[in-house]
């Protein structure tokens, strides 16, 4: 059984449709890099997965339980899912550590003493403990996303979704955040990534998803999908990003 | 027949400041906590909510604070048949004028916060109250200082309007002195300079708090 599956999910903005019926399994321990050039629907899917957006129809089973597109139901598959953003959406007036352990108390009824330690924990994994009592302006972009996933991490979800979290940042800082993530899906984290970053779905991903006008157009192994496109917008997809990435690698 | 203007003229004047600084302090402190009400309010998720609050704003921005003081202090006489002295009349006007406007600078700092702010709380299991509470409205403070105290100054100016129903605050006691002194040029530039040393210091106060936050939170502004 998939830890995550949607069926047929729609979206639309102001009658635009974004989203097409768009199906989707996901196991336990997969990572899925979902790619496609902007407006082609990948950040509005990840974003319908945890209920940021609602849906406008379609159902999503998670771990065997089905959601329907409704705030109430879509509140509470939102606990089981971690998202950190491109924009890494730190509380600037918060340190390091309250950053981390304010969904723990205020939202999960934590004691300061315990969350405080699931903060130092999931510090260590991003490896920014020594960091715990800075403001996020302190630090770099790398650094700051590193806390975000951090935070993220802190809530114990048993998926993890990112939404292109390295696009924002600096080259030189992007590889601190790949190397967070290689880890994490070494260990065995559920991810879901909207990604630019090229090497890390070719490297890391299990499944590569590019999508385009609201479908998923193909979907596969980064080696297939990478070396052998089926579809032309696919191909003209990646000839077109690739030689970007080569400049970043 | 005149009076010089003696020591005793002077320090009623001076006294007449508490009149000014308490009717102001009254209405800052009631005008803030219904302000606040008024901007939750004006942010609430439930329409028909917010909808009460744009006209509250509405109905006490675009009228003017002495027909507000006029319709108070005369319409709980007549609508209500309440006998009510000035003080309360006062009080009870510019504390709901201070209330529309509070309520409308918070609103602003409020939305001034984005959106992903708001995200990111929710992905982290707070609901709409503790967004509100741990994430938008401490960073919405820190926006609301300077036009926070722009209003206050404002204010402590604008009670000056009392004096015209009677209640003797500093402008009253001005108007007074100089009818038995017939000194204007003397009182009036009196009177303006207690004012300007009730306002300044609130501006200095403002300046040095939005610097030790920003400093706190390592944010570099050039102010």
């Amino acid at each position: 059984m998939p830890l995550l599956a949607l069926n047929g999910i729609s979206k639309a903005f102001g009658g635009h449709p974004v989203l097409n019926h768009v199906s989707l399994e996901i196991e336990s321990g997969e990572v899925v890099a979902i790619i496609g050039r902007s407006g082609s629907g990948k950040s509005t899917l990840l974003r319908c997965i945890n209920g940021l957006e609602v849906a406008d129809g379609g159902t999503i089973v998670f771990d065997g339980r089905t959601f329907q597109s409704n705030r109430r139901q879509l509140k509470e598959l939102r606990r089981e899912t971690g998202i950190v953003f491109q924009s890494y959406n730190l509380f600037p007036h918060l340190n390091v550590e309250r950053n981390i352990t304010l969904g723990l108390t205020a939202g999960k009824g934590l004691s300061q003493t315990a969350s405080k330690l699931i903060a130092i924990e999931s510090l260590k994994l991003v490896g920014l403990e020594d960091k715990i009592k800075s403001f996020p302006l302190q630090l770099s972009g790398g650094q700051q996303q590193r806390v975000a996933i951090a935070r993220a991490l802190a809530m114990q979800p048993r998926l993890m979704l990112f939404d292109e979290i390295t696009a924002a940042l600096d080259p030189e800082l992007i590889g601190e955040v790949v190397k967070v993530l290689e880890k994490l899906a070494s260990d065995g984290m559920t991810m879901v990534l909207v990604t630019h970053e090229m090497r890390f779905a070719r490297s890391s991903a299990d499944t590569v998803i590019f999508m385009h006008e609201g479908k998923i157009w193909e979907k596969g192994p980064p080696e297939k999908l990478f070396n052998k496109p089926e579809t032309s917008e696919l191909a003209s997809f990646i000839e077109a990003i690739l030689p970007v990435n080569v400049g970043i690698l | 027949m005149s009076r010089g203007l003696g020591i005793n003229e002077f320090l009623f004047i001076l006294e007449s400041v508490r009149w000014t600084l308490l009717l102001s302090l009254i209405a800052l402190a009631g005008g803030g906590v219904v302000g606040l009400v008024v901007a939750l309010l004006r942010v609430a998720p439930f329409a028909p909510l917010r909808w009460l609050a744009i006209g509250y704003i509405q109905l006490f921005q675009g009228t003017p604070v002495l027909m507000q003081l006029f319709v108070t202090y005369y319409g709980l006489v007549v609508l209500l048949n309440l006998q009510v002295d000035a003080w309360t009349a006062v009080s009870l006007a510019f504390t709901l004028y201070s209330a529309a406007f509070l309520g409308e600078i918070w609103r602003g700092s409020i939305q001034a916060i984005p959106r992903p702010q708001w995200e990111a709380a929710a992905c982290l299991s707070l609901g709409f109250v503790k967004q509100l509470w741990y994430v938008i409205l401490p960073q919405a403070m820190r926006i609301s200082i300077p036009p926070t105290v722009g209003f206050a100054v404002q204010l402590i100016k604008s009670t000056s309007i009392a004096s015209i129903i009677g209640f003797v605050e500093l402008t009253r006691a001005g108007q007074l002195m100089t009818n038995v002194t017939f000194k204007p040029m003397i009182v009036y530039p009196l009177v303006a300079a207690l004012y300007f040393l009730l306002c300044w210091p609130l501006s200095l106060i403002s300046q040095q708090l939005e610097r030790r936050i920003d400093a706190s939170l390592g944010i570099k502004r050039h102010l």
